[in-house]
């Protein structure tokens, strides 16, 4: 769709009243304590104007930047996932009474949501997510109400953090204007953030919807040279990205892998803490808690978000099958970056880095994959 | 079109169970039982076929995969034998008759015993793993005369826990079914063969060539038997396993039963030994 404008910064707040007038939620990043979070926007003031953030294995840290960025992060502490695949939810609320019961769901909010701001590697999550929860045989139905009329306004990167390793796994920094899966529009709406030699955005239109939209506030026509000038900038983003993983090998790597000394390598690292999966924007693995009152009468099924790094993750009775922390690991990034492409046709990382940054001890599923890949190959030429 | 939040009606959920009534509770051995089910809502018992399990939902307590352990052809009631075990299997075992439980399913893959026809059919078994193969056994013996010869290895931790002893014995007077047992630990004074069930496998009168084996128990005596068949020359494309897994929705969504690539609620519970003796060959996968 060769519709491209440009928006004044001052423009911002207008495209944000025109999703607030078409009835959505807006959720975009936004500062909460001393992180980058995915909360609710209702003014560009909510948005981190002038707020950069430092990433690197184990540490985050935000810092003034020195100009008035809007988007001038790698990305938000926590990915959009929670937005249409919360932490907890209730899968029903039951009550029984003289031996009978009854079930009831609870109403999806009826409002659908406009997520601002998305980044690359998250707009690709989401999708993955389409494909794991949605698109098959049995889809989680909360889900499904929820992501129902997404109108999608991503962001270009222009500010990878050191942990971002987008490039490599074909995700970003700048989006692919069709989902590969399903051949629809990645977005309705792209902007990117351009800082010299004047601050103004690039729009570009990726649907109707987004141009009914781009039309009710004001920008002006721009030509094929604006788009340039915001390829450029992801291109740069791109450039200066130094982490990776060879798409091309991995998948093999983890299968050839399965019985590597690199487990128990990384197992003397990994706390098993969960913090990887929880900050995962793809992870989807969950649980169900039951509760009831005291007469057991009322009783609520809950569906929390699990991890397989926890101990109890795979218990049957007798024990957990993965008792040891190798074992844990090992599922965690073979279902990443190989069996994630046997059961879906895509590879289940995007790149976004959050397991680096957000590891206590600095554990890189970037440099894991390579020592695999350089041991699997020593191991081939060896037999 | 006109960029408008609007949502369509929400689609049917999976996680919503069905009600059901227990009619009857029948103690088989000294910790597992068989509960017999009805629809609580009027409307006709769920169809299934043989090897498939439903998530059985004990009010206020949680929620277990459990196999249909009943007759494919005649789903009502619907029968599920199950272990006392856990909190939620105990409340299943010992509710009593009229209370409801919910049931969602059935799912997950099938013994697919057709596939058998004309061949030698070998089931190996031990301790509860009869009850997800008792299905598929029925359904054989509903066409008894398109098979060869029909046995069952049967092993037990000790004659007392034997399930279905009764029937097993009907089974071979009647259906000419081979029925061997054997005991892990007898008391003193036992009769019958003491030995695991891998032994019965290797002496059994059978043609490797012409045979289909359909193996149910823990995973360490199906990993054993089905070398043992395949180490008579069963090829493993024709020896099928009941894999258990940790499992919170049964559909393919909780990812707690990943084995590798396999969401074993969906791919499987029902898988075959070609596809499954790499991954039982690596530890804790």
């Amino acid at each position: 769709m060769d519709d491209i404008r440009i928006l004044e910064p001052e423009g911002l707040d207008a495209l944000i009243a025109a999703l607030h007038e078409r009835g959505y939620r807006v959720v975009g990043p936004t500062v909460r304590g001393d992180a980058i979070v995915t909360g609710d926007i209702y003014a560009a003031s909510d948005l981190p104007q002038g707020v950069g953030d430092t990433q690197q294995a184990g540490a985050y840290r935000l810092r003034r930047r020195d100009d008035d960025a809007y988007f001038g992060f790698a990305d938000p502490a926590q990915s959009t996932k929670p937005v249409f695949f919360p932490a907890e939810e209730v899968v029903w609320r039951g009550r029984r009474d003289e031996g009978h019961f009854t079930v009831e769901r609870d109403a999806p909010k009826d409002q659908a949501v406009a997520l601002l701001g998305v980044r690359s590697c998250d707009l690709r999550a989401v999708q993955i997510h389409d494909a794991v929860l949605a698109d098959r045989p049995f889809h989680d139905a909360h889900y499904v109400a929820r992501r129902d009329g997404t109108f999608t306004v991503a962001v270009a990167c222009g500010e990878p953090a050191t942990t971002c390793f987008c490039a490599s796994m074909g995700t970003g920094p700048r989006p692919a204007a069709t989902n590969e899966q399903t051949g629809e529009p990645a977005y309705d709406l792209l902007l990117t953030e351009v800082m010299a030699p004047e601050h103004r955005f690039v729009l570009e239109v990726g649907t109707e919807r987004g141009r009914e939209v781009a039309d009710a506030f004001d920008t002006t026509r721009a030509g094929q040279e604006a788009q340039q000038e915001a390829i450029a900038v992801s291109d740069a983003a791109a450039a200066r990205q130094t982490r990776g993983i060879n798409t091309d090998t991995i998948h093999d790597v983890l299968r050839a892998s399965a019985e590597s000394p690199r487990w128990d390598d990384v197992a003397s690292r990994c706390l098993a803490c969960t913090n990887c999966t929880l900050v995962c924007p793809t992870c989807f693995c969950t649980t169900i808690q039951d509760t009831s009152d005291l007469a057991g009468d009322n009783a609520e099924r809950h569906r929390v978000w699990d991890s397989c790094f926890s101990e109890s993750f795979s218990y049957i009775h007798g024990g957990p099958l993965r008792g040891d922390v190798k074992a844990r690991y090992r599922q965690w990034i073979t279902h990443k970056l190989s069996s994630w492409q046997d059961q879906f046709g895509m590879l289940g990382c995007v790149g976004c880095g959050r397991c680096i940054a957000w590891c206590p001890v600095g554990i890189d599923i970037t440099e894991e994959a390579a020592a695999l890949g350089r041991m699997a190959t020593a191991a081939g030429a060896a037999s | 079109m006109t960029a408008t939040a609007t949502r369509s009606s929400v689609p049917a959920d999976p996680m919503v169970p069905r009600r059901y009534v227990i009619t009857h509770v029948r103690q088989d051995t000294r910790d597992t039982f068989t509960l017999l089910l009805d629809p609580a809502d009027g409307q006709p018992a769920i169809q299934f076929r043989a090897g498939q399990f439903t998530m059985l939902h004990a009010f206020g307590v949680g929620e277990v995969p459990i196999s249909i352990s009943g007759d494919p052809s005649d789903p009502a009631p619907l029968e599920h034998t199950i272990r006392n075990v856990g909190a939620v299997t105990r409340a299943l075992v010992e509710a009593s008759p009229g209370t409801e439980v919910g049931v969602r399913g059935p799912f997950g893959t099938s013994w697919d015993v057709d596939d058998a026809t004309g061949h030698d059919v070998v089931f190996v078994t031990g301790g509860i793993g009869l009850a997800p193969l008792r299905p598929a056994i029925l359904d054989v013996l509903a066409h008894r005369d398109d098979y060869g010869k029909v046995l069952l290895l049967y092993g037990s931790r000790t004659p007392d826990d034997i399930l279905y002893g009764h029937e097993m014995h009907r089974w071979a007077d009647l259906n000419d079914v081979n029925v061997q047992m054997t005991v892990d630990n007898a008391p003193y004074g036992y009769k019958g063969k003491v030995g695991f069930v891998t032994e019965l496998v290797t002496k059994a009168g059978f043609d490797p060539r012409n045979a289909f084996a359909f193996v149910c128990g823990p995973e360490v005596m199906m990993r054993a038997a089905a070398t043992a068949l395949n180490g008579r020359g069963v090829p493993k494309s024709k020896i099928r396993l009941s894999m258990e897994r940790s499992m919170k929705c049964g559909v393919g969504l909780c990812g707690h039963c990943q084995l590798r690539e396999l969401f074993v609620c969906v791919d499987g519970p029902v898988l075959d030994f070609a596809r499954l003796e790499p991954l039982m060959n690596v530890r804790e996968l």
